[in-house]
C-alpha cells in the first residue's frame, strides 16, 4: 500500500462503463485501499459522452480527479479516449477499446470521424494499449462482455492478483454468464501482458 | 451494493440515504424522480417495513410526508432542486405547523446542470423558509447526519432540509451500517388545531414559535458534532460545507478548517472564534455566496466569491487555481472533436412525433423529458422548454397574444409523467379560457428520462406491482377537451394526417401518441425484428438520415467509390442500418421512397 492513483473511465452511454468501474472499485477495496468513485447519471446516458472517475489511496478526499492527474484512462471508444486529454500526464497509460461509435453529427453526414484519432495521444509520448475488446468478446462467445475484456486489460497495470478480479466478477454476473465473463477477463489481461 | 466487510458497504450517497432512512425508522417516503435524487426512493422501496411511493409531483410528495408526520411517524420526502420550487408552497407553511413524527426533505442540487434546466442553490430555501438544513460531504457522513436530522426534527418541532449535490448523491464510497432506531413519537390521530390549522390567528402564534425554534437551533449549532473545527497550520482558515469541504482537504490537507454539517442556521460564536484565530478567512462553497453573505452580515471579513466562481461545479483544480495559482501544472491542450450529445434511443417513439413536427410549420412549445432531445439536430423541432408542465401554459399564452394569426401554428408537447406532474392544470386553463392550441401527450408509459420510473398513468407502482392507471383520454375529455385522438407515433404517415387535421380545429384538442419506451423491461425482453438497408436500392437521398436514429449511419462516397459500388457517380453516399442496434420500430421504412429499407425475415 502507500500507493495512490486515479483512473478515468470514458466512453459512450450504454457501453457498460459503470459495471467495469464497479469491478475495479471492488478490486481496489479488496486490496485495502480507500476508494471513491464519481459517476454522472441522467441525460448523458442516452448515448452521450460519459465518464466515471475512480480514486484510490490511503485516504481519498475529493471524488473528482484533477486535470493532469489521471494515471490510467480506460477508454471504451477511440474518440472518447482523446476527448479527455487534459486529464492525462506524460506518464499516464491509456487503455483503449478500438471501437468507433459515430456521434450524431457524423452519423448524419454533417461531420467526419477524425482519422487516426489516437495519434493525438501517442504524439505526446503517452503509452497507449489498444484492445479489440469487441472482437475478443465475440471470440469468447458473448459480445456483451467487452467491458470485462477491458477490465482484464487494465488489471495488468495494478498490483491485485487475477484471482481478486475473478472472484468479484463471479459474484457480480449471472451464473450462466460466469464462465464467459472469466474468459473475457483473461483475454483482456493477455493483451496488456503481451 | 455488496458487503465488503461485516458492516461496511460500498454505496452511493443516494443508497446511503435510503439505508440511513431505513435505520432511522422511516415509515413513509414519497417524492418525485429527478436527477440526482432518483435512486433514493428506488433503493428505499426495497427495504422491509417502509411504505414508498412516487407522487405525481413534489408538492404532493411533501404533503404526503407532512401527513405521515402529523400521524406521528417518521417521513422522508425526496426531490431535485427544481422540485423544491414546486413543493415550496407546503414547505413554507410546514415550517409553521412543525411536525409530530420526524420529517426530513432531501433536496439534491445539480451544480453544472449535468441533467437540469437551471442551477439553483437550495440553501436559500432554508433561509427563506426558516428551516434548518444539513449537508453531508460524502456517503460515509450520511448515516449519522440523517439520523441527527430526524432527531432534530422531533426535538425542535421542525421539518429538516437535507441537501446533497451531484457529487455527493452519485459518488460512491465506503459506508458503515448503523443501528436501527425508532422514533419516540407514538403514531395515531392527534388533533392539534393550534399547530395544524394555519389560519392567520394560529399562524401568528406559530410564527413566534418559528423564531424561537431558529434561535434554539442557532445555539445548538455552536456545540453540535456536525460543525467542527479541524486544527491545522498556516495563516489561512477555511469555512466550508458539503462536497466543497473535500476539495479544500484535497488541496490544503494541513489547513485549519471549520466544517459545517449544518449550513443553516450558522453557529455565529464558533465562526467568530475561528475567524479571530486566522489571518485570512476564506469561504469555499459551490454556487451562491450563501455562507459568505451571512458571515459578512455578522461583520466578519472574509474572502469568498471574489476568488471562487459562483457558477458551475467546483472541483479541486478550481479551488487550487483560485487560491494557489502557482501550483497549477501545465496541461495537455484539448483536441477539437465532434461533440457527442445524448440522443433518443434507436426505436424511441418520440422520434416519430418530432420528425412530423420538424416538417410542420409550427412553434413547438416543449417540455422536459427524454423528448426534449427533439430539440437537437437533425430533428431540431422544439422552440421552447422552461420547466415541467410549462409547455401547455406557454402555448396558450402565445395563442392568446397572437389571436387568429396563431391558428394552426402552435403545438405543445409533453410527456405522460410531466403531464401528470403539472401539465393538467395548464390544459384545464386552455379549455376554460378557450384557445385552440394543440397538445400532444407523448405517452411512452413511463417516466423515462430519469431511468424508467412508474407514474400515475403507467399502471404500476414504485415496486412494480399493479396499480390504478389514470386513463389519459378520459381525463382530457373530463376537463372538456372534445377531440382526443390516439395515435401510434411509429406510424409516421398516419400521425401526420391526424396532426394536420387537429391543427385545423378552432378549439383545444389533444393527440395522445402512445407507444412504449424501448428501455422498458418488457420491450427489452421482446424479440425485435430489425430492419436493414437493401444497399443496391439506396439512392443516397438521406431521407432516413433526417430521423437521427442512432442505428442508421451515413457513409460518404467519393465518385470513384460510388461507381465501384455500382451507384451513379454523383451519389454522395449511402445509409446503413446497424441491425444490432435497430429496435424494429419501422419509422425509417416509411420515409424511404425507394423501398431500400426492409424488415428482415423473422
Ligand atoms: C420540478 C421537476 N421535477 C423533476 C424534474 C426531473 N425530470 C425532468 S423530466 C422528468 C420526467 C419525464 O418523464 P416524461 O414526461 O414521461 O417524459 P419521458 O422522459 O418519458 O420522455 C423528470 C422526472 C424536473 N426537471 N423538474
Ligand atoms: S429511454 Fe425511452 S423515451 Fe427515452 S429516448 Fe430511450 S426510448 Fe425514448
Ligand atoms: S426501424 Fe429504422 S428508425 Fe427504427 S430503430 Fe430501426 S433503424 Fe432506427
Amino acid at each position: 500500500m502507500g500507493a495512490q492513483g486515479n483512473i478515468l473511465f470514458s466512453g459512450v452511454g450504454g457501453q457498460g462503463i459503470l459495471l467495469a468501474s464497479e469491478i475495479m472499485a471492488y478490486a481496489l477495496l479488496a486490496a485495502g485501499y480507500d476508494v471513491k468513485k464519481s459517476e454522472v447519471h441522467g441525460m448523458a446516458q442516452r448515448g452521450g459522452s460519459v465518464t466515471a472517475q475512480l480514486r484510490y489511496g490511503d485516504k481519498v478526499y475529493s471524488p473528482l480527479i484533477e486535470p493532469g492527474r489521471a494515471d490510467i484512462q480506460m477508454a471504451f471508444e477511440m474518440m472518447e479516449a482523446v476527448r479527455y486529454l487534459p486529464y492525462l500526464h506524460k506518464d499516464s497509460t491509456v487503455i483503449v477499446n478500438t471501437q468507433k461509435i459515430l456521434p450524431p453529427s457524423v452519423a448524419t453526414g454533417k461531420a467526419t470521424y477524425p482519422e487516426d484519432v489516437l495519434d493525438h495521444i501517442t504524439a505526446l509520448g503517452i503509452k497507449v494499449v489498444m484492445v479489440d475488446a469487441f472482437d475478443l468478446a465475440r471470440e469468447v462467445g458473448e459480445v456483451r462482455t467487452a467491458n470485462v475484456v477491458m477490465v482484464g486489460a487494465i488489471s495488468a497495470f495494478l498490483p491485485m492478483a487475477s484471482s481478486v478480479y475473478e472472484e468479484i466478477i463471479a459474484a457480480r454476473v449471472p451464473k450462466k454468464f460466469k464462465d464467459v465473463n472469466l474468459k473475457a477477463f483473461a483475454a483482456g489481461r493477455k493483451v496488456s501482458q503481451a | 451494493m455488496a458487503a465488503i466487510g461485516d458492516d461496511l458497504v460500498w454505496m452511493s450517497g443516494n443508497e446511503a440515504i435510503a439505508l440511513a432512512a431505513y435505520e432511522a425508522g422511516v415509515k413513509v417516503a414519497s417524492g418525485y424522480p429527478g436527477t440526482p435524487s432518483t435512486e433514493i426512493l428506488e433503493n428505499l422501496s426495497t427495504y422491509e417495513g417502509v411504505y414508498t411511493e412516487w407522487a405525481p409531483n413534489e408538492k404532493v410528495g411533501l404533503e404526503v410526508g407532512l401527513g405521515a408526520s402529523f400521524a406521528g411517524v417518521r417521513a422522508l420526502v425526496t426531490m431535485k432542486h427544481v422540485g423544491l420550487n414546486v413543493a415550496a408552497d407546503p414547505l413554507f407553511t410546514a415550517s409553521y405547523t412543525g411536525v409530530r413524527g420526524g420529517l426530513v426533505i432531501i433536496v439534491a442540487d445539480d451544480p453544472e446542470m449535468h441533467s437540469s434546466q437551471n442551477e439553483q442553490d437550495s440553501r436559500n430555501y432554508a433561509f427563506a423558509a426558516k428551516l434548518p438544513m444539513l449537508e453531508p460531504s460524502d456517503p460515509s457522513e450520511v448515516g449519522a447526519l440523517l439520523k441527527e436530522a430526524f432527531a432534530l426534527s422531533e426535538q425542535l418541532d421542525t421539518p429538516v432540509l437535507f441537501r446533497t449535490t451531484t457529487r455527493v448523491a452519485h459518488v460512491k464510497s465506503v459506508v458503515k451500517k448503523g443501528e436501527k432506531i425508532d422514533s419516540p413519537v407514538i403514531p395515531g390521530i392527534e388533533k392539534m388545531p393550534a399547530k395544524f390549522v394555519m389560519l392567520p390567528g394560529n399562524a401568528r402564534v406559530r410564527r413566534v414559535a418559528v423564531g424561537e425554534r431558529m434561535a434554539k437551533l442557532k445555539e445548538l449549532a455552536e456545540t453540535a458534532d456536525f460543525n467542527r473545527v479541524e486544527p491545522g497550520s498556516g495563516k489561512r482558515g477555511f469555512i466550508t460545507s458539503g462536497v466543497s469541504y473535500l476539495y479544500v482537504k484535497e488541496v490544503f490537507p494541513d489547513a485549519k478548517v471549520l466544517k459545517l454539517g449544518m449550513c443553516w442556521p450558522l453557529p455565529e460564536k464558533m465562526i467568530r472564534a475561528f475567524a479571530s484565530e486566522v489571518d485570512e478567512l476564506i469561504v469555499v462553497e459551490e454556487l451562491d455566496p450563501f455562507l459568505e453573505l451571512h458571515i459578512k452580515a455578522m461583520g466578519i471579513a472574509c474572502h469568498g466569491k471574489d476568488l471562487i466562481p459562483d457558477q458551475g461545479e467546483l472541483n479541486p483544480a478550481i479551488v487550487r487555481k483560485s487560491l494557489d495559482p502557482a501550483s497549477i501544472a501545465q496541461l495537455f491542450a484539448p483536441v477539437p472533436l465532434p461533440m457527442r450529445p445524448p440522443n433518443m434511443c434507436a426505436g424511441c417513439p418520440h422520434r416519430g412525433i418530432f420528425y412530423n413536427l420538424s416538417r410542420l410549420k409550427v412553434f413547438v412549445s416543449g417540455d422536459i423529458g427524454c423528448y426534449t432531445l427533439g430539440f437537437l439536430p437533425p430533428l431540431s423541432a422544439m422552440d421552447s422548454c422552461v420547466c415541467m408542465g410549462a409547455s401547455v401554459g406557454i402555448a396558450h399564452g402565445m395563442a392568446k397574444a397572437l389571436g387568429a394569426e396563431a391558428k394552426g401554428k402552435i403545438v405543445s408537447v409533453i410527456g405522460d409523467s410531466t403531464f401528470m406532474h403539472t401539465g393538467l392544470s395548464g390544459l384545464i386553463n386552455t379549455v376554460y379560457n378557450g384557445s385552440n392550441s394543440l397538445l400532444i401527450i407523448l405517452d411512452n408509459r413511463i417516466t423515462a428520462m430519469t431511468g424508467q420510473q412508474d407514474n400515475p398513468a403507467s399502471g404500476s407502482n414504485i415496486k412494480g406491482e399493479a396499480a390504478n392507471a389514470i386513463d389519459l383520454e378520459a381525463l382530457c375529455r373530463a376537463v372538456g377537451v372534445k377531440q382526443v385522438d390516439v395515435v401510434n407515433p411509429h406510424d409516421i404517415n398516419g400521425c401526420r394526417k391526424v396532426l394536420e387535421k387537429a391543427l385545423e380545429r378552432d378549439e383545444a384538442s389533444v393527440v395522445i401518441a402512445r407507444a412504449p419506451c424501448v428501455l422498458l423491461p418488457e420491450m427489452k425482453k421482446a424479440k425485435h425484428i430489425p430492419f436493414s438497408t437493401r444497399l443496391a436500392d439506396c439512392t443516397g437521398c438521406m431521407a432516413c438520415i433526417r430521423l437521427g436514429c442512432p442505428a442508421i449511419s451515413w457513409n460518404p462516397l467519393t465518385p470513384e467509390e460510388a461507381l465501384a459500388k455500382g451507384y451513379k457517380e454523383k451519389q454522395k453516399g449511402f445509409a446503413l442500418i446497424n441491425e444490432v442496434q435497430c429496435n424494429g420500430c419501422g419509422q425509417c421504412q416509411a420515409l424511404c421512397k425507394f423501398d431500400a429499407i426492409v424488415r428482415q425475415e423473422a
